[in-house]
């Protein structure tokens, strides 16, 4: 029988293949070396999913500050929420390549404590940004926003506004096992002056955190209780999803949000959403590294809990609740 | 025009060359080989009404549209039953390019990514101006990438599966690049305008609607009214008996892929027409939203059997669960729960009635 | 040893001659001659390996050979594919029996070939023809005499032998002068054999050739004209069952007796006598 032969198609596609997996790793490597003259350290800097753009923005502070400070640096992400996996192995990664300080945004605060306590055990410094590890201590210190303290703010605003109207509300949630999403669901509860299962909310639902999913499960709350007239949302892009189902069922209802991106407080500024709180991820990322650095300099740990953060973002502001109107957040704002 | 085929001009013998008949077997006999007892006693009647593939996903989106009814009051009325269908156009369209993909044995994990790049590269060119170009543009994107797709299939004969996924993954992380994962607020009426449409009352038919039932239309008279159509299903069959009888199996195979790309970027329009903001993190699972749409709606995962008409059933079942279950306040997850079981249910269907 | 020489004979329905094909190393075929009668149904029988299935693949189209010329009607002709084979009139029927499952009798009987409507619905929305498609199906499968439910039976609901009988049936509504039926048998009980023989015997009626392969010799001593007895990459004879015995094509094939042992039933003078 004759020898069946690799179809030449076949072999120039692996010969493609090959020729991708050089060039890919040859950019890596050229862009990966920093752009400072003085090379102090290497500091290691891993985050969440990026199809989020707060973690986008988070780390592009926090390479950004490491950069200008003449620092090595090595990134890593994790690919989709809750993906520890990839977070644990590319903190061995930067053990085995002798970083100084890494900054971490947990993916899972339990999961990731072990390999962190392997790498300060090699007396590496290990701060954590957005959320913490479980327990906290786990890590030297942690610079997040207070996320129940986000929510409290957004709540209170929201029952001063209504006033003695009856509120019927809605709760457009991200997966409540998420540590960030359930801290600003509680808080808003708390804000509110209401607990679970109160009459008050009637209905809730699911998001994916981003437009067309907030869209469609506005949508279907609508539908099924049209006396709705607030809604609690995760963050903004559900809250634009959602406003535009208000807007298709020609309803009058008041929105509110958490995050403080630009485009939520441009819908701040056009009426679109009544009120968002805005967060710090620039200041986040900055003062992360920041203590690293000072860490591996002077001797001077981190340490404990630093609150990057909160602002109520309101073009109607109430009393006994601070805030900033849509002006000032456009100018503090992050992302687009 | 008489009896000519397509290729040349050979004629099929005319029968009139009368001969004895001889006997031959009845073909009532030995029609179901295999079956025994209580599954062959139910087979007969089960299989003469499950003739058509449309038959158990329409029982199926009756029993729940009842069930959502008598659970929740406000299911059954016209404005939901037009959110409904508004809310089906996005993983109706993707579903539509899907059943073509999965009718020729392949699938496509690639179609939900697809089409984000297709509204991100929309939406960013149409920030700076030009909307028709930024619709050529997407309309582009999207067939490009799908008829890459094709190629490497068709062609190159790597497994459907696998080249989908690599592409999925690919063009995700194009589309976020590109776009350096923020979105697009869509400003263009002839962008978002399928969410538009008549209004009468509580009830919207959105243009989109209308478009999602003009596409399933088109593509049934494509896939039962045409050669082409034949030939898809013969492919699914089996490839090699269609080869053997002068279909050309490659072409056709790309043919599918480049025209599901079509589906997918009119299915980027429909998002746009939804949700007027290109979101390269939006629609994440579509690719298997439109997957299990598809097979809800009856069409075997093995190629060759059920069309477009099963996936419009299945579209409407998918989006009239999660409308169903959040409208009664039950957790999504049981909503997910409950899809992935109608999914089995379709498939063991398939599998019991002895179909593959 | 006899040099042989070649001469056209345009009352044969094909010819071949000189066929040879290599894979490598390996030879397929080695310098094949073939002849088939018009009107008469040939059998190719050979040992496993004698390379029938490269001679027949080679007259089907599904083959190009290195060297050697067939003939059809007299006429040289050169197959660049199985299409090619069709236009000038030989259709195939294959063991695999190249038949879509799920489709039915009507579809399977048109597939590749489809019928459109005539006009601007055929034309430009290139719409099918279904009736008139059924209606010839159910001509054809009347003048076979094979009895079915209906054309719209999917053929996953048919018996084996109903199954060759639709491939057999297609061959035979396409077919303008050969058809080739390769081993049609194999997988069939014996009545239902019985019933493709018969329909194999009213496929000739209709005024076509036919070549088939077979393994079985009884069947074959049944229904052939003259059987072609294929050996080592080569025709080895072609006989008369008449005036020959069973036991004698087996040795011939084997190779246990010569081939010049036997009484030959070649018509053209060159395809008289291969090589032993």
């Amino acid at each position: 029988m004759p020898k069946r032969e690799t179809p030449r198609s076949h072999r120039m596609v692996v010969l493609a293949g090959y020729l991708i997996a050089f060039i890919g790793v040859g950019v890596g490597l050229a862009t990966g070396t920093g752009h400072a003259e003085h090379k102090r350290f290497l500091i290691g800097i891993v985050e969440l999913q990026l199809t989020n753009p707060f973690f986008v923005r988070l780390e592009r502070s926090a390479v950004e500050t490491a950069r200008q400070n003449g620092l090595d640096v090595m990134t890593a992400e994790a690919s989709t929420a809750g993906d520890s996996a990839t977070q644990i192995t590319a903190i061995e990664n930067m053990i085995n390549h002798g970083v100084k300080g890494i900054t971490l945004d947990p993916a899972n605060a339990t999961a990731l404590v072990p390999v962190v306590k392997k790498a300060r055990k090699t007396g590496i410094i290990v701060v954590t940004t957005n959320t913490s590890l479980a327990p906290m201590t786990a890590a030297n210190a942690t610079y997040e926003t207070d996320n129940l303290q986000a929510g409290i703010l957004i709540g209170r605003w929201a029952k001063a506004i209504m006033g003695p109207k009856p509120a019927h509300i809605a709760m457009l949630d991200y997966d409540l096992s998420d540590k960030t999403s359930k801290a600003r669901h509680d808080g808003f509860l708390r804000g509110f002056g209401i607990v679970e299962g109160d009459p008050q909310i009637v209905g809730s639902a699911l998001t994916m955190g981003n437009a067309e999913t907030g869209q469609t499960a506005m949508e279907n709350l609508l539908s099924a209780h049209p006396d709705i007239n607030m809604i609690y949302t995760i963050n903004e892009p559900a809250a634009e999803g959602a406003f535009f189902a208000i807007k298709n069922a020609k309803r009058d209802v008041l929105v509110t949000s958490i995050d403080g991106s630009c485009s939520g407080v441009r819908a701040v500024a056009d009426g679109t959403i009544g009120a968002t709180v805005m967060q710090f991820p620039i200041r986040m990322g900055k003062m992360a590294v920041e203590a690293i650095i000072k860490a591996v300099d002077d001797g001077v740990k981190p340490s404990g809990f630093h609150n990057t953060g909160t602002v109520l973002i309101t073009d109607h502001p109430v009393a006994g609740v601070a805030s900033m109107d849509s002006k000032w957040g456009l100018q503090n704002c992050w992302g687009k | 025009m008489g009896t000519t085929e397509l290729l040349g001009q050979v004629k099929m013998r005319d029968p009139d060359v009368t001969v004895a008949k001889a006997p031959w077997p009845d073909a009532t006999e030995a029609a179901v080989p295999g079956a025994a007892g209580l599954r062959a006693s139910l087979r007969r009647p089960m299989l003469d009404l499950l003739a058509y593939p449309s038959t158990g996903p329409l029982v199926a989106l009756i029993v729940i549209f009842a069930v959502f009814s008598l659970t929740t009051s406000t299911f059954m009325n016209l404005g939901n039953l037009s959110l409904i269908a508004q809310q089906s156009v996005v993983t109706g369209t993707l579903a539509l390019g899907q059943t073509l993909v999965i009718l020729v044995s392949g699938i496509d994990l690639a179609n939900g990514a697809i089409m984000v790049l297709g509204t991100v590269v929309a939406g960013s060119v149409a920030s700076h101006g030009d909307v028709m170009l930024s619709m050529a543009l997407g309309f582009v994107a999207c067939v490009l990438v799908a008829s890459l797709n094709g190629l490497v299939i068709a062609q190159l004969r790597l497994p459907p599966f696998i080249t989908t996924l690599g592409m999925f993954t690919i063009v995700a992380a194009a589309a976020r690049l590109y776009s350096q994962s923020q979105s697009f607020p869509i400003a263009s009426n002839l962008l978002s305008v399928l969410g538009t449409g008549a209004e009468f009352g509580s009830v919207v038919l959105t243009y989109g609607t209308m478009l999602w039932i003009a596409l399933t239309l088109v593509l049934g008279y494509a896939l039962n009214e045409t050669p082409w159509g034949i030939h898809v299903y013969a492919i699914g069959n089996s490839p090699t008996a269609a080869r053997l009888n002068g279909v050309k199996v490659t072409r056709v195979v790309f043919s599918v892929y480049a025209l599901a790309g079509v589906f997918y970027a009119f299915a980027a329009w429909q998002a746009l027409g939804r949700t007027p903001v290109a979101d390269p993190s939006g629609y994440q699972l579509a690719n298997l939203d439109s997957i299990t749409a598809v097979v809800i709606g009856g069409t075997s995962l093995f190629g060759g059997r059920g069309g477009v008409a099963g996936t419009f059933v299945g579209t409407i079942i998918v989006v009239a669960l999660e409308n169903g279950l959040t409208q009664a306040g039950i957790d999504s997850l049981y909503q997910q729960i409950a899809t992935g079981a109608l999914v089995m249910l379709a498939v063991g269907a398939d599998q019991y009635l002895g179909r593959r | 040893m006899m040099t042989p020489v070649f001469a056209v004979d345009p009352s044969l329905a094909m010819q071949a001659t000189g066929l040879t094909k290599h894979y490598g190393h390996v030879v397929a075929m080695e310098g094949a001659e073939f002849e088939l009668a018009r009107g008469e149904i040939l059998a190719v029988v050979g040992d496993n390996g004698a390379g029938k299935s490269t001679l027949i693949k080679a007259l089907a189209g599904a083959l190009i050979p290195d060297s050697g010329q067939v003939y059809v009607d007299g006429r040289p002709v050169r197959f660049a594919s199985p299409l090619d084979a069709r236009m000038v009139g030989i259709e195939t029927v294959y063991q695999e029996l190249a038949l879509a499952n799920q489709l039915d009798i009507a579809q399977n009987m048109f597939l590749g070939r489809e019928m459109r409507k005539p006009g601007v619905l055929g034309a430009v929305l290139r719409q099918l023809d279904k009736k008139r498609m059924r209606q010839q199906a159910v001509g054809q499968m009347h003048n076979l005499g094979i009895r079915v439910q209906s054309v719209r039976q999917a053929i996953e609901t048919l018996s084996g032998g109903q199954r060759q009988a639709v491939a057999v049936a297609r061959a035979a509504a396409w077919g303008r002068k050969v058809v080739i039926l390769d081993e049609p048998t194999a997988a069939l009980g014996v009545r239902e054999s019985h019933q493709v023989l018969d329909l194999i015997r009213r496929v000739r009626e209709q005024g076509l050739s036919v070549v088939l392969v077979s393994h079985s010799m009884p069947e074959v001593f049944a229904i052939a004209d003259r059987i072609h007895i294929h050996r080592l990459g080569r025709r080895a004879a072609v006989v008369s069952p008449k005036t020959i015995a069973m036991s004698d094509v087996v040795a011939v094939m084997t190779g246990a007796l010569p081939a010049d042992a036997v009484v030959s039933a070649a018509l053209s003078p060159a395809n008289a006598q291969g090589f032993a």
